[in-house]
């Protein structure tokens, strides 16, 4: 599956976010949709390319795609 | 024609705003040239940090309310009323105490946080809360009695108000619980729903070690998905559980449904360009403090600077001059880690926090401040 294959359910555009930062706003955004749906996290923190995939690891959803880029990074997450 | 500016909500970012702008349009403010209203829904501003202290015995949720009209200069019209509706096309708002819709030429949304915990199941009935002067009130009673047994502090909601708030609660706790000697039989666990104990990597590397030399236990990565308030027990999205005897939870926060409705932001939070705190998705709109989306906490020092901001750039439009002003993700903040001892914090969007070093004198720089709030919302300091 590519990136454009992927329709979001929701977009969370976290660029910019110091605090609580974009893992608590994806977290925020699994809740709110449902299962099977997925969420796209906008992140220019290079954190998240570590911080998400463990937390989706723990709490069991999907890490579906993850595209690094110079100014910021697109992540891909599944509500399972 | 008079132009017409319209704040929504007495918190602090509105109540600074409204004293701001009248200072910075009086001229024009008393030749008629502008009119600034600010419309709140109850006759009071609340200063929210106060409901930290209540369930300590320490203050009372009157210490943080006094009414509008003693704080906002008298040029501004001050309306006590309920907005219902906002149409960004037509600029103009429903509101329930009139008739007619508000017209305005410059809109600023001011409407803070609510909390809603039912998005959690069992956690209205189970859990307890001092983000709200009803439940600091209720905590307080149940603090009182609390002589033993499993506290647990979860953050549930996220962003919530006063991003160290949860910290100072069981940095307070267990200095009080020390004090009266009642610690050795009190289990203190606080549970985060990422892999530290803060959002910010270095407020949470400073917190973690306090925490551990103060046996509070700590869980990462747990989002409270339900209360079981029979069972006592409080149960996560990543599928693990604790058991508690007294549950205080930081509830899941949401902005006030018309922003929404308003196609201004979803729940609640308006989307703003984080350095102009211009609305997204309308003209004329500004959002700041709580209900404006900056990734910036959601916290009073923070609707402070803003309103800064949102002032010079609306005395700016209309002088018909460029706007310039911009907001720098300035925020402060003390953080008490205990109940005579406080740190400090001071970060923006592009230098990060740096706790210092615990010591009463900040303690009491952050009481003191506390008091001196009121000068804040007067637009004095």
């Amino acid at each position: 599956m590519t990136q454009q294959d992927i329709e979001p359910a929701k977009t969370v555009d976290a660029r910019g976010a110091a605090c609580p930062g974009p893992l608590m706003d994806l977290i925020g955004a699994i809740r709110d949709v449902d299962p099977g749906d997925v969420v796209l996290l906008l992140s220019d923190s290079d954190r998240s390319l570590t911080d998400v995939p463990e937390w989706v690891d723990e709490a069991g959803n999907d890490l579906v795609a993850i595209e690094e880029g110079d100014d910021h990074h697109e992540i891909y997450v599944e509500n399972v | 024609m008079t132009e017409e500016i319209v704040i929504i909500g007495g918190g602090t970012g509105g109540s600074v705003l409204a004293n701001d702008l009248a200072e910075r349009l009086d001229e024009e403010i008393d030749s008629g040239e502008v009119a600034v209203t600010l419309i709140n829904d109850g006759p009071d501003h609340v200063y929210k940090p106060v409901w930290l202290y209540v369930p300590f015995g320490k203050r009372e949720p009157e210490d943080g309310r006094r009414p509008l009209r003693e704080l906002v200069d008298n040029r501004i019209e001050i309306r006590q009323d309920r907005v219902t509706e906002i149409d960004t096309d037509a600029q103009q708002l429903t509101t329930t105490e009139r008739v007619s819709p508000t017209r305005y030429d410059h809109l600023v949304v001011a409407t803070g946080s609510t909390l809603a915990p039912d998005e959690v199941p069992g956690l209205a009935e189970g859990g307890h809360d001092y983000y709200s002067e009803a439940g600091a009130l209720a905590l307080r009673d149940e603090l009182l009695e609390f002589t033993e047994g499993h506290l647990v502090l979860s953050v549930i909601g996220s962003p919530h108000m006063c991003p160290a708030a949860p910290l100072e609660f069981v940095f307070m706790a267990d200095d009080w619980f020390r004090k009266r000697g009642l610690r050795e039989d009190i289990e203190i666990t606080y549970t985060y729903p990422i892999n530290r104990v803060h959002g910010n990597p270095h407020i949470a590397d400073w917190a973690q070690p306090l925490m551990d030399e103060r046996n509070i236990n700590t869980e990462t990565f747990f989002n409270g998905d339900e209360v079981d308030p029979e069972a006592g027990t409080l149960t996560s999205m990543e599928g693990s559980e604790v058991d508690y005897d007294l549950l205080v939870s930081i509830p899941p926060h949401r902005g006030v449904e018309m922003i929404e409705e308003a196609g201004l932001g979803d729940r609640g939070w308006v989307e703003v360009n984080k350095h102009t705190l211009e609305a997204e998705h309308a003209e004329n709109v500004y959002a700041l403090g709580d209900a404006a989306a900056t990734g910036v906490p959601k916290a009073g020092s923070v609707a402070h600077y803003q309103a800064a901001t949102v002032g010079q750039r609306l005395a700016s439009e209309v002088r018909g001059q460029v706007p310039t002003a911009a907001y720098d993700g300035k925020t402060i903040c003390f953080i008490e880690t205990g109940m005579d001892s406080a740190s400090f914090v001071e970060f923006d969007y592009q230098n990060p926090p740096s706790p210092v070093t615990p010591s009463e004198k900040i303690h009491w720089s952050k009481l003191a401040y506390n008091e001196s709030y009121w000068l804040t919302a007067r637009g004095l300091i």
